[in-house]
This record gives C-alpha cells, structure tokens and sequence, in this order.
C-alpha cells in the first residue's frame, strides 16, 4: 500500500482520488479485518463523505495540505463526536462522545479521513491487546501472535495495509511497542506536544498521544497535525512546532548517539540484540559517532512505573461509576452498592488489577512509603537522561526486549509488564521516543530499533529515523496477507 | 515463606475504596497477584532517595490561569444523552437517603 506522501503526490498528479483509495482500504478491511481484527468500529459513511469533500478540494486545486483525503484508523481511547468511544471495555461499550478530541478536530481541519477506531488493551492497560474486553488483535506477520499493545489495533492497521497511518496513545511503551511487534513507524511525541484533552485519561502525567506510519515521514506529517499548544489542555506546552518533514534528508554527519548499556540486558532475545547492534553500526556508517552511556536507574523504573500509573488510573478511573455516562449494572439497591457492582461487571480483570494497586499505593500508611518513594526515583530516572544528554544528542537501543508472542502465551502480570522494561523510562521522564524497523527475525517476526530524544526534539528523532530508513529495507517489507 | 505483602483482609478493605465488588475468587487471585507484583516493586526499597525530590510531572509545569468568565458548554440534553438513566435534565441514581 502506498505511503502518506506518496498518497498525497497520487491525489496532487491526479493518479488517485480520494473516494477510490478509501473504498479500496474499506474492500480491504472486508477481505483481511476477520483475520486481523484491528477495527472495534468502522465509520464508512462519514470516511466516503470526507473523502468526497477532499476530492472536490483537489479537484479545484485547493487541498488543505499533505493529509487531506488520507486514511487514518483512530485508537479507541480518543473521543470522535458521534462515534462510539469504547476502550474496548465493557463499561464505555455504548458511550458516544458528545465532543471530539483536540487531535481529531486538527486532523479534521487538515481533511483527514477516519476509517474507524481501532482496538486496544482494556483503558489502555496492557502489551499484547488481550485484555481487550471485545477481542483480541493478531500481528499481522503471523497471525498466532499478538500486535503488541495497548495501542495494538491501530498498529495492526498500518502494517496490514487497513489504513495509511493512525494515532495510538502512549503511557509506558503503548505506540512503539506495538510498532515493534507490527514492523510499522511509531512516535511517542514529548510529554506536552499533543494536547490530550478527548484522549480518555489512564495516567495523566504519562499519557500522549502519537502517530503510527509505514515510514517516518508519513509519521512526521501526522505529528505535525497533530502537535501544538491547546488552550484545553493547560498540560500541553507553548513551545513552536517546527517543520518536522523539513528536518527530513539533512543526514546524521557528526551525530551523537548514546548507547545505554542497561538496555542491553542478559534474557533479551538474541536475534533483538543483534539486529539493534546491526542498526548502531549503521548509525555509525551514516556518520554518527556513538558512544556508551549508563542510565543506572533503568532497572527499577518499571517499578516505580507501576505504582505511579496505578495510582494515577485508580484517580482517573474513579468517574466510571454508572451515573453520567457507560454501564451501570442493574438492581443496586442503594448509591454505593451501584457504583460497587457497576465497577466490578464493567471492568476486565487487569484494570481492576491497577485500580487495586493505584489504591493501595495511595491507601493511608503506605502513601510515602510506595506512591511517594516511586515520584523520587522518577527523578533519579529523568536525572539519567538529563546526564546522558550532556553529551549525545539521541540514545539507541532496542524498544522491547522480545519480538511478537504467541497469544495467551503471557498469563502472569508481571511477564506482561517486563515488555515495557525499555519504553517505560521514557514516559516517566517526558521525553519523546520513537520505534522504527530495524531487521527481521529468522522467523520473519519484526525487531524495533527505539530512539529516544531530548524534550520537543522530535526533529532530531525523525531525521535520525529517516536516515536509517534510507540506508536499509526493512520498511519495505510487507506481511503476506490473503 | 516470606510474608505476605497484602493480606486478604487488605484486599478487602482496598477494593471497598476502590468500589470494587469483587467475587470471593476474584479476592484470591488479587491477593496473590498483587502480592507478586508488590514483591517485585520492592526493589526499590534498595536505592537511597534521601534528598530526593519527587517529580509529579517529568516537564517543569506552572498553573495556567484564565479569568474566570461563562463560556458556552454543550446543551444538557447531549451531557444525558449518555446517561444510564435519566429523569428530564437530571441524572437518576438510586436512593441515597434514608427516608
């Protein structure tokens, strides 16, 4: 399937129309979305009604820029008006949004065109889109396999072809976890990039919302849509955006690049190791010059990670009570006995895992002792960074320590958790992340390459990217769906 | 064996905070669950925090103020539009007060 900007090139020539391409993702979604099941909800009509308005825009020669009429497949998590927002869980399975996000209202306005929404771990909460309370995605690459997650649908989308980009959300690994497993582009902008008001809070002061792509600069045109201080999101920050895709081809010459060498752990997957240890070297092929760097929090960030997210969705997941809005079980016979039921039949078994968790870590006698102890070592862990971008620019390493597992294949929590040993320190330090292809297993199973930038460095992230795309094949390759 | 770190009695008393009706099964399993992951973020007991500060939010944030004036809101009638159930413009839950 053709890329964003060479979309956008065939719309501009006069090669493609808008209405035929989206009619061609949705005969693809009919033919290959029973096997993959990235979509909980598609939205044709309105998708053909766009896509008619931006053909009449090209047609007149007066597009609205590098997205009108492209196809995007929009994560469950964000608010679309009109349209289901579910989660996947059971307790939103019926909630319509009376208003859209801030990132759809930005799409809009450049003439993207949804295809739907895509699956997800429950609220967000998971790494393989298992704990979706409708269905579980497959990895495209080997249908037995899981997508990654929570983002997971939105990346299964992109590299099956069912959409030509997507927006997921990332808390602790969320988009380029999943854009590892699925071999697509994936970008975890910094915290404060993209507003998040319509994006349905899991952990506020970790969530973003980012963009999946088949390559870099399709990811680079979405986050330039999408990024921007919002007045209603006094968490988004007043810092210009710049031109992401101008930064595209300038090379990496004199480039420094961190390695931090306890991402490079005893229990990784081998064939991971040595593709991101190929990548390093063609880093350095490019012109970079890399050296070894020590980020010597990194081993107990995922702790700190789960009592800081759990205690922040405990908080956020307290308006799900069955009042205003999403399920409310029947025959409470009093308020409390309501909200106790309606929580326990809506929520799937890991959110109230973190919900438990969250409220223990912030129960009294165990607040500064959990909860306040794991805010101190995110500063030691944001303290690590600060001190490795003294001297590099980027850090390489690998997004996750494995490639796609089989489903089911993951039932303990705590198995689960340990794949976001790598994208987790991330979040907790605000910084943008990025995951791009960077090989193949013997098995044929994607392996991501993870860049991790300084604050509202996107830039340097994307032009890093770009160049190692441009040296190697692997965004090319496509899964051999029928 | 080691203590446990949460005991059921615990579980109880959170998932009441929580508004979390869970099964007796579902109790169980909570227990060992969290017990496992509370094991695990022990580790953090071994790194020194003394004089650590702690960091709410990873980017420095200032409040944002705005002055404090009506704006226009959606309509009642989409706010309720959700609503598991409703009476006219209000939300109806069951009895909170004892008659």
């Amino acid at each position: 399937m053709p890329t964003i900007s060479e979309l956008g090139a065939r719309y501009r020539s006069g090669e493609a129309t808008p209405t035929r391409v989206v009619e061609t993702y949705f005969q693809r979604i009919e033919t290959l979305d029973p096997q993959v099941r990235a979509y909980v909800t598609l939205t044709r009509e309105s998708a053909l009604a766009r896509a008619e308005a931006a053909e009449k825009r090209l047609k007149a020669g007066n597009p609205r820029g590098p997205l009108d009429g492209v196809p995007l497949a929009i994560k469950d998590v964000i608010c679309t008006k009109g349209v289901r927002t579910t989660c996947s869980s059971k307790i939103l399975e019926n909630f319509v949004p009376p208003y859209d996000a801030t990132v759809m209202m930005r799409l809009s306005a450049a003439g993207a065109v949804m295809l739907g929404k895509t699956n997800m771990d429950e609220f967000a909460m998971g790494s393989s889109t298992e704990n979706s309370a409708f269905f579980p995605t497959r990895n495209p690459w080997d249908l037995a396999r899981v997508p990654g997650g929570s983002s997971g649908g939105s990346a299964a989308a992109v590299a099956a072809g069912l959409a030509a980009g997507a927006l997921g959300s990332d808390t602790g690994g969320s988009i380029r976890q999943p854009a590892a497993f699925c071999g697509t582009v994936g970008v975890k902008p910094t915290y404060g990039r993209v507003s998040r008001y319509g994006l349905v809070a899991f952990a506020s002061s970790l969530d973003q919302i980012g963009p999946f792509a088949a390559d870099v600069r399709g990811a680079a045109l979405l986050l330039q849509a999408i990024a921007g201080h919002d007045p209603l999101d006094s968490t988004s920050t007043d810092v210009p955006v710049p031109d992401y895709t101008a930064a595209l081809g300038g090379g990496i010459q004199g480039l420094r690049v961190g390695i931090p060498s306890e991402y490079f752990t005893e229990g990784m997957d081998p064939e991971v190791e040595k593709a991101v240890s190929t990548a390093i070297e063609v880093l350095k092929s490019l012109g970079a010059k890399t050296e070894k760097v020590s980020l010597p929090t990194t081993n107990y960030a995922l702790a700190a990670y789960y009592l800081i997210a759990p205690a922040e969705a405990s908080s956020n997941l307290a308006r799900y009570d069955g009042v205003k809005y999403g399920y409310r079980a029947p025959g409470g016979k009093d308020l409390i006995q309501m909200y106790g039921r309606t929580r326990a039949e809506g929520f799937g078994p890991e959110v109230k895992r973190r919900i438990m968790l969250g409220t223990y870590a912030l129960s009294a006698g165990y607040y500064e002792a959990y909860y306040g102890k794991a805010q101190r070592v995110r500063t030691l862990v944001r303290r690590d960074f600060q001190q490795a971008f003294e001297r590099v620019d980027v850090l390489a390493c690998p997004t996750a320590p494995n490639v796609a597992f089989k489903l089911g294949e993951k039932e303990d929590p705590l198995q689960m958790y340990l794949c976001d040993v790598f994208t987790i320190p991330v979040n907790l330090a605000g910084l943008p992340g990025l995951s791009l292809p960077c090989g193949f297993t013997q098995s044929g199973l994607p392996i991501g390459l993870q860049l991790i930038g300084k604050p509202f460095d996107e830039s340097t992230l994307l032009s890093a990217a770009y160049a190692f795309e441009q040296a190697t094949p692997w965004h090319a390759r496509a899964p051999a769906l029928q | 064996m080691a203590q446990a770190k949460i005991t059921q009695a615990e579980v109880e008393h959170v998932a009441r905070l929580a508004r979390l009706d869970l099964s007796e099964p579902e109790k169980e399993r909570m227990r060992s669950q969290l017990d496992a992951i509370l094991t695990y973020i022990d580790k953090l007991r071994q790194l020194n925090t003394e004089g650590v500060e702690a960091t709410p939010h990873a980017i420095p944030m200032v409040n944002v103020m705005r002055e404090d004036e009506v704006r226009p809101c959606l309509p009642a009638g989409e706010m309720l539009a959700n609503a598991p159930e409703r009476e006219g413009d209000f939300f109806r839950v069951p009895k909170i007060i004892e008659e």
